[in-house]
């Protein structure tokens, strides 16, 4: 990525930054790529000849997000996105890095595919964007993907997306052997017999609307398992996309065992429940599909107490003949690279938890999982921040939708948050 | 050939047990012993003349149940040089592959009064298990995934006439462990000579214990063989892996395959070594296997005999003692 070399001072700024718990006035200084200085208080910036000087007017300059979880058609369905449309999307919504979910065609799961992505990731120039890789073959859960040589190659974790790794002789191989490489895997906790063909969450909801649901119980048996596999081989291990306040007992029982395990939630289940398929609106389609409402409240506070450590987007773009269908026939997922970031200050707002401890599960809690310099306010870091006008109500409309697909839930839903500015490697990617 | 009689009649002691089925069978005074024997075999097989009447009059058998010309061939050589009557019965195409149990093989043996019977066997303990259903000295010539002694003794034979002895000196096993009995063999034997033993390879393919064998594991290979005298190469055994071990071999090759790079962290006058037979280009590199100022892989295969004419000289010396 190319590093500008313009030196820049944002001056009279709110700085969040959850790697060094500051949330407070300050200013920042951005030279060659990095961030040059970071100045905590009103201490006035001088002595910086041809110096470039922002006056943030008081408005909050955090570090650029990372997003563990994104889909983009590319390779493969390029109609749905592309790297470059996702990268776009992700500049305006203050994304900073995001990693590509392998399950494209073909799928990720040679060392080949990860360098692709990296070098078209690099010929695009906007945002950084680094794969995950495939923890078996074509994602099929039977024979073991070459983890080694795509971390070697470039590749971030490794995971088979939405697909269940059903065998557990495979899992549990595959866990030893990522502890070889200290790789990160990921799985998502999903019972496949108990959610085949399931639409929704089972509950008064479902059955009313007449929709196949699935017990919330699905997650905790299948995360059941993965932790005592992961109890055996001591593998560093992501829950991916916990969703229940079951799956959250779980989780805190593993944590409390000592075992090197971490979450993630999609905005999506901090933000909406099952209530929202009320009106059969195929963009709350989702996988997993939408809680009860004490999920959404249990999932919210495991996020306050750090129990859950990572948000992520979830990106899934689908386009409109993949939408535009009875509910249980519409492909699950939603876009979400433009508005996590005001979700999560919607957050903030609504239940009253400090912005800091919000950002931090999509700064450096994602920056330390994945072994990424970025996520910090820390002098001699890349200089991938945003600035952000936290108070500032807007509505989103679908002109203002930079992904190819446009299935976003949030849509004419107003939200809290604009970003005024995106820096990747000192560069200005958004809000010039 | 005086000499070399004279010789063998000095440093011929009877076997400790009746058969030798596992490496700890032997104490390190056994263990020099064997070696100080099988350097006399050593040159013996060097000389045109190679025939001794040691084991005369006795009949050796060799039961594979197993495929292995190399190990089979190499008992067979020993037999022979020492004077046994010596048939190999290939079990593959015999009536056990018609449903004969091993006991029932065990019954007809022993009616053939043997003297000496080298069993390999896919199975772990079925050497352990004909040992009580005979009435002859049994060899271990592999069994499964848990031992192949001869081999053990072999390397260090090879090891220390490489190096004029073994205590001290760092070896590290590299590869397949789970699956490899030559690795059990090994630790144990080395680590009973005073050597500093390493287990080297992908966490999928070391036992979740084998720390507590007496050796430290390392998954990255130049940790590994960061200094080590010896560099000892494992085959890597597809066939025994019923599931996915490892993502492929190139990956394999990648982070454990032993080439000229990764040698190079090793001690300055590092051999390797390979029990054989080599997936070249998977777990070794034929510029290593085959470069003879560092491998030691032929000399493995000739030191062999040498070693398995010593074990069955001294089971033979036990059996004139009993009698």
């Amino acid at each position: 990525m190319i590093k500008d070399t313009t030196a820049i001072a944002f001056v009279n700024a709110r700085l969040i930054d959850p790697a060094s718990d500051y949330d407070g006035p300050g200013s920042l200084i951005v030279a060659d790529g990095v961030i040059a200085d970071v100045i905590h208080g009103h201490d006035a910036i001088n002595g910086h000849a041809g110096i470039q000087v922002i006056d943030c007017d008081e408005n909050a300059i955090m570090p650029g997000l990372i997003d563990m979880r994104v889909r983009t058609g590319e390779p493969g369905n390029e109609p749905a996105e592309t790297l470059k449309s996702a990268s776009r999307a992700a500049a305006a919504g203050g994304v900073t890095s995001f990693v590509v979910l392998p399950d494209t065609d073909p799928v990720i799961d040679e060392p080949a595919m990860v360098d692709f992505i990296l070098r078209r990731a690099r010929d695009i120039e906007l945002v950084h964007v680094y794969p995950a890789g495939a923890a078996t073959k074509g994602c099929g859960g039977k024979t073991m993907a070459e983890i080694g040589l795509m971390d070697e190659a470039g590749a971030l974790y490794f995971t088979d997306a939405d697909h269940v790794i059903v065998n557990s002789k495979i899992l549990s191989r595959v866990l030893t052997y990522a502890g070889g490489f200290n790789a990160l895997i990921a799985h998502r906790p999903k019972e496949p017999w108990l959610s085949e063909g399931a639409v929704a969450t089972s509950g008064e909801m479902a059955a009313r609307m007449g929709l196949s649901g699935v017990p919330a119980l699905a997650e905790r048996i299948m995360m059941e398992r993965d932790l005592g596999l992961v109890e055996l081989t001591g593998a560093r291990f992501l829950v991916d996309l916990i969703s229940t306040a079951e799956g959250l007992a779980s989780l805190e029982r593993a944590k409390a065992r000592g075992l090197e395990v971490s979450a993630s939630v999609s905005i999506n289940h901090l933000m909406f429940n099952e209530i929202d398929i009320g009106d059969y609106r195929t963009f709350y389609r989702l996988d997993p599909p939408l809680r009860a409402e004490r999920d959404r409240l249990a999932l919210i506070d495991a996020l306050a107490q750090g129990v859950i450590d990572v948000v992520v987007s979830n990106h899934t773009p689908r386009p409109a003949e993949d939408k535009r269908l009875p509910f249980s026939e519409s492909a699950p997922g939603a876009i979400g690279l433009q508005t996590l970031l005001p979700a999560l200050i919607g957050l903030h707002f609504e239940n009253d938890i400090p912005l800091i401890d919000l950002i931090r599960a999509v700064t450096i809690n994602p920056a330390q999982l994945l072994g990424l310099e970025a996520g910090r306010l820390e002098k001699g870091a890349p200089a991938d921040l945003i600035l952000v006008d936290i108070e500032a109500p807007f509505a989103l409309r679908e002109r203002d939708i930079l992904s190819k697909s446009k299935n976003s839930p949030f849509e004419n839903r107003t939200l809290q948050g604009k970003v005024l500015k995106t820096l990747v490697d000192g560069r200005i990617v958004h809000g010039g | 050939m005086t000499d070399v009689n004279d010789l063998i009649r000095a440093r011929l002691t009877p076997f400790p047990k009746a058969h030798f089925l596992a490496a700890q069978d032997l104490d390190p005074p056994d263990i020099l012993a064997l070696l100080d024997l099988a350097d006399v075999f050593v040159d013996l097989n060097r000389q045109p003349s190679k025939k001794l009447d040691l084991l005369k009059g006795k009949t050796l058998v060799n039961m594979f149940f197993e495929n292995s010309t190399r190990t089979q061939s190499s008992f067979e050589l020993a037999g022979k040089r020492l004077g046994a009557d010596t048939i190999n019965m290939s079990m593959k195409t015999s009536s056990v592959a018609k449903g004969e149990t091993l006991i029932d093989t065990a019954v007809t043996l022993n009616a053939m009064k043997p003297d000496l019977l080298v069993v390999r066997h896919s199975a772990s303990g079925a050497a352990a298990l004909l040992a009580q259903k005979v009435g002859c000295s049994v060899v271990n010539a592999g069994d499964g995934q848990h031992q192949h002694p001869t081999q053990g003794l072999l390397d260090m034979l090879s090891i220390r006439r490489a190096f004029g002895h073994v205590d001290g000196l760092t070896i590290a096993i590299c590869g397949d462990v789970l699956h490899s009995r030559v690795a059990r063999s090994n630790v144990i034997l080395l680590n009973a000579m005073g050597a500093n033993v390493r287990l080297v390879g992908p966490p999928t393919l070391i036992p979740g214990d084998a720390d507590q064998w007496g050796a430290d594991v390392y998954h990255d290979m130049r940790e590994g063989i960061a200094g080590a005298n010896v560099v000892m190469m494992l085959r890597l055994q597809l066939e025994r892996m019923d599931g996915a071990f490892i993502p492929s071999t190139r990956e394999y090759y990648r982070f454990y395959g032993l080439d000229r790079e990764k040698l190079a962290v090793a001690a300055k006058d590092v051999r390797v070594m390979h029990p054989g037979p080599m997936n070249r280009g998977v777990e070794i590199d034929s510029e290593v296997a085959d470069d003879l100022s560092v491998s030691l892989i032929q000399d493995q295969v000739e030191m062999g005999v040498a070693a398995r004419m010593a074990v069955l000289a001294s089971l033979a010396a036990r059996l004139e003692n009993e009698r």
